[in-house]
């Protein structure tokens, strides 16, 4: 019987430790034995890596375990499962907002605060460590020796003008899986209403959806697909080979430039070390490394007067409505009702 | 030590120190409750409006309800300050978006009239507002409750720092009023300095009511003061009065029974008796002398006060006492030397009273001469000053001090077998001081005494 209880125990807390919410890759750095500082992010393994490499070689003593999840399963692990990491990074602001202002984040130590500027953090929760524009991909073989399109309107006529071209070739994110996607199309739709005529094309030429940014590209290099819609351009330039003849183009009518975001959440384990961690993204040193490994999306707000297209998305509670469950589902109706011509 | 009553300007710096403070916390709590009070109302109005706004928004459609919460809208009540954003929405009393937990108001709100209330959720302290109306949804109305909360840091903190900065400012003003206090403490309580200084400034004898000009609060002590004066003047009088009726009234039988004795010595036979009858000479003398000297002094007293500007030639007064002394100095076979100036010396007073100065010096130093000696009387002018000087040769001050024999009924310790009341130097030197000028009584090297009298001279 009491043989019965513990190994019952035992299952429970073996369940409880794997949790419930999917992961996409896990892995550890550091001495095997060292205390971990726990992550979990929407960032690549492989973009993460050399930051939490350089980190360690400063702090030699330590070690980290990285989870990389989807946005939405990183807003429902710290939310309704309380998972205790030591540091939440995500690109879906309104998701990291949600969790901040729903009371899921600590305070964070006031030097990294202070050294933001307003609109990188959100109260002393949220804080910016990466500034990167959502752009379109495109193939050159697609483009017939023409320009590339430069707003959404000469994007709009290039594919209604081959739908030979294009049919069955575009890509862009799922808004109803991805949280990233998600929130790249609210934020098109709060900027213009061409999105919804671009939805219509592209439903009209059955535009394929995908989970991620990554999936897209991999399309693109595979050359299944000639348009990637709504690309991390981080992603882009980091996955892109030489001469793959992909064009990352940035939409000059705007251009959506996401942060992303991270907190240390109220029931982290080790939240000094999730803090010391985050101390050392921000600096000049973590900065330069995620420059390189990405191709520039870090936190430059000179970017912003020298390419006036890039509209940053405001990190404020505005990004909770479209998170309310009745504008969501209306949002996404709309969308699939432009998508999906009969 | 006698038991003192507190301070009146401990007191005032007390009393000001304690309203300044009282006025400093005053303020405080005004500029915090007030600044609470005006920023909640502000608030309360845009939170109002905005669920109104989200209310309105809501949209029938086949199957229920549509939304589309405006991103401004929310943007809007989370800018001032950073603030939590929460909203919930029952259709038919059922939550169907937002935050289901949310806390309910406590009476339900009309379609005009929004409920506005405190509630703490997710450890944060939210003011929220609940706005209803009515949906028409699959052809009957439905009620719609929106319920939109928010933190209200930013406005705490704005508060609190208007509060601060009224209490920094009450503070100032505060330690501004110690130093104020003090000096209107000090300002306030001057004229009774003022008042005290005038009165102690008076002479002895100066009982005349006090003039000094004084503020209204203390006209009642002035008052008073110059009753106490009156009443005290009065019985002074009375006493003096007494005194000169007195002596005038013994002068008279005391030489009457002198006449008598004089010829009973005349003439008595046998020397037991002449032995007697000159003690009684010598006794009645004495009395008389007292009664006279009573008199005088009675008159200086009385005199003083009258303040009469006679015009007065000390000279021609020194020669005419000077020969009424002559017989007297005669008798002890002395010598009475008169040193006047050319010029006439005059000052302006009262005659009877310079006289009887002049008088008594000159008796005093007959009186206490040896015989065969010289009493020396000179008038000279002495920087604007009459100076007249009496020098005896006799047994000088016996170690008294001038101010000393200048009090009444006290004589010398070497005045032996001489007759004397002690007044006559209290008549000189209250003479001298009522007339203004000076009396000055010193024992000279060779033996004897010097008196000196200033007047100041008249133009």
């Amino acid at each position: 019987m009491r043989h019965a209880l513990v190994s019952t125990l035992a299952l429970i807390l073996s369940v409880t430790l794997a949790w419930g919410f999917e992961t996409e890759a896990e892995r550890h750095f550091g001495p095997e034995n060292a205390p971990r500082i726990r992550v979990l992010g929407t960032t690549d393994l492989a973009f993460f890596s050399p930051v939490a490499e350089a980190f360690l070689a400063e702090n030699p003593g330590l070690g980290i375990e990285y989870l990389q999840a989807s946005s939405q399963s990183v807003s429902l692990a710290v939310d309704a499962e309380g998972a205790p990491f030591d540091l939440v990074i995500s690109t879906a602001m309104d998701l990291q907002m949600k969790l901040a202002n729903d009371g899921f984040a600590r305070a964070l130590p006031p030097d990294i605060v202070q050294r933001l500027p307003g609109w990188a953090r959100w109260r002393d929760r949220l804080v910016s460590i990466a500034l990167e524009p959502v752009v379109l991909l495109i193939a050159q073989s697609a483009l017939n020796g023409q320009p590339p399109p430069r707003s959404r309107r000469d994007l709009i006529a290039l594919l209604r003008d081959h739908p030979e071209t294009f049919a069955g070739r575009i890509g862009t994110y799922d808004p109803r899986i991805s949280g990233a996607g998600y929130l790249f199309l609210t934020q098109d739709a709060r900027m213009s209403d061409s999105i919804w005529r671009l939805a219509e094309v592209m439903g009209r030429l059955d535009a394929r959806l995908y989970c991620c940014s990554g999936e897209v590209i991999e399309g693109l290099i595979a050359g299944d697909l000639v348009v990637g819609y709504n690309v991390l351009g981080s992603y882009a330039a980091a996955n892109l080979p030489e001469g793959s003849g992909v064009l990352v183009v940035p939409m000059e009518d705007f251009t959506i430039t996401l942060q992303r975001t991270a907190l240390i959440p109220v029931n982290a384990a080790d939240p000094d070390g999730g803090a010391a961690l985050l101390r050392f993204i921000l600096s000049d040193v973590g900065q330069d490394i995620q420059a390189q490994v990405t191709g520039g999306s870090v936190m430059r707000p000179e970017s912003f007067t020298s390419q006036p297209w890039l509209m940053p998305i405001r990190l404020d509670p505005g990004l909770l409505s479209t998170l309310d469950t009745m504008t969501r589902d209306r949002f996404l109706a709309e969308w699939t009702a432009a998508l999906d011509q009969p | 030590m006698r038991a003192r009553a507190p301070s009146l300007r401990r007191r005032l710096v007390v009393q000001l120190i304690v309203l300044s403070a009282g006025l400093a916390v005053a303020l405080y709590v005004a500029v915090r409750l007030g600044a609470e009070r005006a920023s909640e109302a502000t608030l309360d109005g845009i939170l109002g409006a905005a669920t109104s706004t989200i209310a309105e928004e809501l949209r029938s459609v086949e199957g229920g309800a549509e939304l589309d919460l405006s991103p401004g809208t929310f943007s809007m009540l989370a800018a001032m300050g950073e603030e939590r954003i929460f909203h919930r929405i029952d259709i038919n009393g059922l939550p169907v978006t937002g935050y289901a937990d949310l806390p309910l108001p406590p009476q339900a709100p009309t379609a005009l009239q929004p409920v506005f209330y405190d509630a703490e959720y997710r450890d944060a302290d939210l003011r929220l507002v609940a706005v209803a109306r009515s949906l028409m949804i699959e052809n009957r109305a439905a009620p719609v409750l929106v319920i939109v909360g928010q933190t209200r840091e930013g406005q705490r903190a704005i508060a609190l720092g208007l509060a601060n900065r009224a209490a920094a400012l009450g503070l100032v003003v505060f330690l501004f009023a110690i130093p104020f206090s003090l000096l209107s403490a000090r300002t306030l309580l001057r004229p009774i300095g003022r008042l005290a200084e005038a009165v102690g400034r008076r002479g002895g004898h100066d009982l005349r009511p006090v003039r000094h000009p004084a503020p209204a609060e203390l006209a009642p002590l002035v008052e008073q003061l110059n009753a106490f004066i009156a009443r005290l003047r009065q019985t002074l009088a009375q006493t003096e009065t007494f005194i000169a009726e007195a002596a005038h009234h013994i002068r008279t039988p005391l030489a009457t029974l002198r006449s008598e004795a004089e010829m009973a010595l005349r003439q008595a036979g046998d020397e037991p008796t002449r032995a007697r009858l000159r003690g009684m000479i010598r006794a009645t003398e004495e009395s008389a002398r007292s009664a006279n000297q009573l008199l005088d002094h009675a008159t200086v007293l009385f005199r003083a006060d009258q303040k009469a500007q006679d015009r007065v030639d000390l000279g021609a007064m020194a020669r005419a006492l000077a020969e009424r002394f002559q017989p007297t100095a005669d008798l002890k076979d002395m010598e009475i030397c008169l040193s006047l100036p050319e010029e006439t010396l005059e000052t302006s007073g009262d005659a009877v009273l310079i006289e009887a100065a002049l008088r008594n010096l000159i008796d005093n130093a007959v009186k206490y001469s040896p015989a065969d000696s010289t009493v020396d009387i000179s008038l000279v002018d002495d920087l604007g000053y009459a100076r007249i000087e009496v020098t005896d040769r006799g047994r000088g001050l016996g170690g008294e001090t001038q101010a000393a024999l200048a009090q009444r009924f006290r004589r010398g310790a070497n005045v032996g077998g001489v007759v004397g009341s002690g007044l006559g130097l209290t008549i000189v030197s209250e003479t001298a001081t009522a007339m203004g000028g000076r009396f000055a009584l010193a024992e000279r090297e060779e033996g004897g005494t010097c008196a000196t009298l200033w007047f100041p001279r008249s133009r």
